[in-house]
């Protein structure tokens, strides 16, 4: 049992929420991910590690309520228990002194790339910092990406804030612009899928972070397997850090949408009984 | 022999009742459902007490099998649970899943010329009599002598190190990485053949004696075997993790969805009871016709979970023959019972998907048996030409594991084979001072009773380092539970 420091919903869907986890707070870096039960009849899923505080004995994860499983985690409150918090898990973020360094972000991944940017500021790099939303209201943690880069840019889809548009469509861009020496892209699997591309014909060593489904998160069952370069590898543990040029894309998203069915059916379950709990208690 | 031994060879082996096949090949409930007390007696009246009790060199840890016999005849149930405990932590468990036709009833006196013994149905009946009856006793631990041991993994081999050192006054730590502690016992071996209620009870047994249990914790990630010790202050520490990392074919097709690990399907279903969805939040695709591929337990037991989900069809594909078959008789047996549909000869060349990249069919080709090779087992070789496909939606790859090298391969100086196996003495002592290893990740996949076997002997070993001195269990009886 861990307890839940704070949850609050930055934007529509996106939460943040800082639990209080000693041991992981000392071992984890950029990059690598937990595993988290909201309760006992939970799923396990994976959550990158968005941030950590070694003095106060937390770490904070970003995620975006999108099925039961984060719909339980968005309805804890501070105090509360998370049944289980595993990790850290996947190998950390290969931080190095590349020269630029262009981090784009959508989603969860905003969050999820805070402290990738952090760790390559620290190394040396000068840090490009590219974020997407739908639009202006959907973008979160922009402070802290602002003063953590040297370039800081907004793409929303309907063009409320910023570039109209979207992290792939500025890539090209920046690109252009100047000599970047390696892309790091963390949001759902189509922006990662569209932004890799965007970067393959450049010759720009572009990683991704896979979010793929597991269960234990250490090697165990093989559910995440991804085909990287023709070679099937473990996100858990062979990643979650890869190449985006080399990720079998297409199979990655169809064994992402493997449950898409069950998941709505769980929804729709715990929703209704919600409801009807509800009604009961009000009408007694 | 004894004298009037004729005549107790007369006395049929006695069946244990089982649930219906058609029954029970749609729920989760145990199969067979256990010996009556007098059913129990009759059986041990069988026993010859052979002076010199071939059973006993049979059984991995040695069990004093005449002795708990003879104790079940005199009506004694609890004395016979008890006796076989001064040598096995986990009767309850051992008693349904050892393969006792190649060990203790293998080599039973009465199998050369009929039906041996029914050792490991005596074996449960005394354990869950015990337990029924809330006769489980806590026995006498030795004085605390302020050393502290780490326990890695709560399999089978964890929990009789850790059942075994907290008894002769150790401070005994278990860590696992998964929420519920149990290892194989609980990810692996479905409730229908090993219920999970079981498990439970042995793990509180351990917590009751004062054994400590971290869940969630992945040593090698959140903690070294070197912070263990130098840190936390641990004198020893046991890896016994599993083997864990599954194999895969290599074959065309293998990531489309749909295509399951036989760990990855087991966990789903026994750990995170996909089989109640959507009480429980797992989902597990259910498949109408389902292939499995392999021979071995964790086969059988993918199958018949299968059944139980609700297949219509239900294969296991196996390249060799039944003969071949690394599962126990009795699994087969009972899948055949079940109904599940047994495709030998037939080797697996590929996944076919569906446009949405779902299996929708497995091709495969006929083999037959060729010349035996280095070990004996006829190769098996395909037949020209003869492909086939099996149309499936879902398929189970269930050919075995791999060591997992996420704690080996941060443990510097600790020495591995070239399967990446952890080298051991006999006694489970490792090349690093002060860390023992036992189980599947010593000697790749086998049964319960050989990783609780290895845990004795390591704790033993321990023991033996730490103190100087021999262990001696303590068996007195203090109190019951």
């Amino acid at each position: 049992m861990n307890k839940v420091v704070e949850r609050t919903e930055l934007v529509p869907n996106v939460h943040k929420m800082v639990i209080e986890a000693p041991l992981l707070a000392k071992k984890a870096r950029p990059g690598q991910f937990l595993i988290v039960m909201a309760d006992e009849k939970g799923e396990r899923i994976p959550i990158s590690i968005g941030d950590w505080d070694e003095e106060a004995g937390t770490v904070t994860i970003f995620f975006l309520e999108a099925g039961v499983s984060t719909m339980k985690l968005a309805q804890k409150k501070a105090g509360d228990d998370l049944f289980a918090v595993v990790g850290p898990l996947g190998h950390p973020a290969k931080i190095a002194r590349y020269g630029t360094v262009l981090l784009g972000g959508g989603c969860y991944g905003i969050g999820g790339i805070t402290s990738i940017a952090k760790a390559m500021k620290a190394a040396g790099n000068k840090v490009i910092v590219v974020i997407e939303a739908r639009s202006k209201y959907l973008l979160y943690n922009k402070e802290v990406l602002r003063n953590i880069a040297d370039e800081y840019l907004e793409t929303t889809s309907d063009g409320s804030s910023g570039v109209r548009g979207k992290v792939q469509d500025v890539v090209q861009f920046i690109t252009n612009q100047q000599k970047v020496d390696l892309a790091y892209f963390i949001g759902c699997t189509f922006m990662m899928m569209n932004c890799s591309n965007a970067t393959k014909g450049r010759h720009l060593k572009t990683m991704v972070s896979l979010n793929a489904l597991m269960l234990d998160g250490t090697g165990m069952c093989g559910v995440c397997r991804v085909s990287v370069g023709g070679h099937t590898k473990f996100a858990c543990v062979d990643g979650p850090e890869f190449d985006g040029h080399q990720v079998d894309w297409l199979q990655m998203i169809q064994r992402k949408s493997m449950y898409l069915q069950e998941e709505m059916l769980a929804y729709q379950y715990h929703t209704c009984r919600a409801l009807a709990k509800r009604a009961q208690e009000e009408g007694g | 022999m004894a004298e009037g031994s004729q005549e107790k060879v007369k006395v049929p082996r006695q069946r244990m009742p089982e649930q219906h096949p058609l029954v029970r090949a749609r729920n989760f409930n145990e199969v067979p459902t256990g010996y009556s007390p007098e059913t129990a007696q009759l059986e041990a009246s069988r026993c010859l007490q052979c002076k010199k009790p071939s059973c006993m060199e049979g059984c991995p840890v040695g069990v004093k099998i005449p002795e708990f016999i003879k104790l079940i005849r005199e009506g004694d149930f609890v004395g016979a649970a008890r006796k076989i405990k001064e040598t096995n932590a986990l009767p309850a468990v051992c008693g349904r899943v050892c393969p006792q036709e190649v060990q203790c009833e293998g080599s039973c006196i009465l199998s050369k010329k009929g039906e041996p013994v029914a050792i490991g149905h005596l074996e449960r009946f005394c354990a869950d009599f015990e337990r029924s009856t809330h006769q489980v006793c806590v026995p006498a631990k030795a004085a605390l002598n302020g050393k502290k041991v780490a326990v890695v993994g709560s399999g089978p081999a964890g929990l009789t190190v850790a059942g075994d050192l907290i008894l002769l006054g150790y401070h005994v730590t278990i860590f696992e990485a998964l929420h519920k502690p149990g290892g194989v016992l609980v990810y692996g071996i479905p409730e229908f053949r090993l219920p999970k209620d079981i498990v439970e009870a042995e793990v509180r047994y351990l917590q009751s004696l004062g054994v400590e249990l971290q869940l969630n914790m992945v040593i090698g990630a959140i903690r070294s075997i070197k912070e263990l010790m130098e840190k936390d202050g641990y004198d020893a520490v046991f890896i016994g993790v599993g083997a864990g990392t599954p194999q895969f074919l290599s074959i065309p097709g293998e990531n489309l969805c749909g295509v399951y690990s036989a760990n990855e399907y087991l966990t789903r279903a026994n750990l995170l009871k996909s089989y109640q969805f959507p009480r429980y939040d797992t989902p597990l695709a259910k498949g109408r016709s389902v292939a499995v591929i392999g021979g071995g337990n964790v086969a059988m037991d993918s199958v018949r979970t299968a059944l139980r989900l609700g297949a219509d069809n239900a294969f296991i594909v196996y390249r060799r023959s039944i003969d071949e078959m690394p599962a126990r008789r009795e699994e087969i047996h009972h899948a055949q019972q079940e109904g599940v549909q047994f495709k030998i000869l037939t080797n697996p060349e590929e996944v076919i998907g569906d446009e949405r990249g779902w299996a929708k069919a497995l091709k495969c080709i006929k083999m037959e048996l060729g010349e035996p090779d280095a070990k004996g087992r006829r190769k098996p070789v395909p037949v020209r030409g003869s492909w086939f496909d099996i149309p499936v939606d879902l398929v189970i790859v269930a050919i075995g594991t791999n060591a997992n090298p996420l704690l080996t391969a941060n443990v510097p100086d600790l020495k591995l084979n070239e399967r990446g196996y952890i080298q051991t003495d006999e006694h489970g002592r490792t090349s690093v001072p002060r860390v023992y290893a036992g189980g599947d990740i010593v000697t790749g996949s086998a049964t319960v009773i050989q990783a609780m076997g290895a845990g004795r002997r390591a704790a033993n070993a321990i023991h033996k380092d730490l103190t100087g001195e021999d262990a001696e269990l303590p068996d007195v009886c203090s109190a019951t539970m």
